[in-house]
């Protein structure tokens, strides 16, 4: 049996895939009856969700032109 | 650039009759790629996006004609950039050392959006709270971060590499990739709250 503390702070590595067998077995025997860890694991995969849905903006014309020049310029620079 | 104008606007009019089989390969790798490779470089370094992508274009020709697999080129170029990124950081200065999280190392985003209980009226107060930040927010908040923290997070949860990769990818071995993830979740969850708090964003409907 583990802990909530124990539980969740592997939960990031549990979603990663990256805890050993054990540790994953003994962190879902916790999720299966504890309600506030499930929260945790919600609010984790929120989260992570959150991050995957931030966004830089687009390639701008201009600095796509200036890098595209400097791989037509490739061989004198280089 | 080029010392003789003329050949300049030869290339110019005839890009395509390049015969270099390195410098075309490289040329048409590199191009196809120059959206994803700035997307990350602008998490990477912000506003030096431009300039790491340019440092990644020479070095990566220089380095073309040792690739064997060209099916691995374009990790191979990520790799390159990623180096180049953390090259600019290191040559300004940023810190990138390890921290300390004593304290912080316990906050708990979940629990502190529960404690201080933002929006009383709500039925999904954690969806609420992330609700409030906008792309730009995001943005600003992992701008936030010391690069040693933000290179993990950003490869792993905005661009999707598995940890393993990234370890790979930044040289360090797995424990202390793990290490840094972890520290680096927490930075990412305190500084989202004080973000949060600094710019008004605990307030019902701030941004509608």
């Amino acid at each position: 049996m583990i802990t909530c503390a124990e539980a969740v702070r592997q939960l990031w590595e549990y979603l990663d895939g990256v805890v050993e067998e054990a540790d994953r077995e003994a962190i879902e025997e916790h999720l299966s009856f504890c309600r506030r860890c499930c929260g945790e694991l919600d609010f984790a995969e929120e989260l992570r969700r959150f991050l995957a849905r931030s966004d830089e903006p687009a390639l701008p014309a201009d600095v796509k032109a200036r890098l595209l020049a400097t791989l037509t310029d490739l061989g004198d620079r280089a | 650039m080029s010392v003789f104008p003329e050949q300049g606007m030869l290339r110019a009019q005839q890009p395509a009759e390049d015969t270099s089989p390195k410098r075309s390969g490289f040329q048409a790798l590199a191009a196809q790629e120059l959206p994803r490779l700035y997307r990350l470089a602008r998490r990477l370094v912000g506003d030096e996006a431009e300039d790491a992508v340019q440092d990644t274009l020479l070095k990566g020709y220089r380095a073309y004609a040792s690739i064997a697999d060209q099916v691995a080129a374009p990790a191979w170029l990520t790799a390159i950039l990623v180096n180049c990124c953390r090259d600019r950081a290191r040559a300004k200065g940023r810190r990138a050392e390890e921290i300390e999280l004593d304290e912080g190392d316990d906050f708990s985003l979940y629990r502190t959006i529960a404690a201080e209980d933002p929006f009383p009226y709500s039925d999904s107060l954690h969806l609420d709270f992330l609700h409030q930040f906008g792309r730009e927010d995001v943005r600003a908040v992992l701008a936030e971060l010391p690069q040693l923290y933000r290179l993990p997070l950003v490869l792993c949860y905005c661009e999707g590499y598995q940890v393993k990769e990234v370890a790979h990818l930044l040289e360090v071995p797995l424990g202390t990739m793990l290490a840094r993830l972890h520290r680096g979740r927490k930075l990412f969850e305190r500084t989202l709250w004080e973000y949060a708090e600094r710019h008004g964003l605990l307030k019902e409907n701030a941004r509608r």
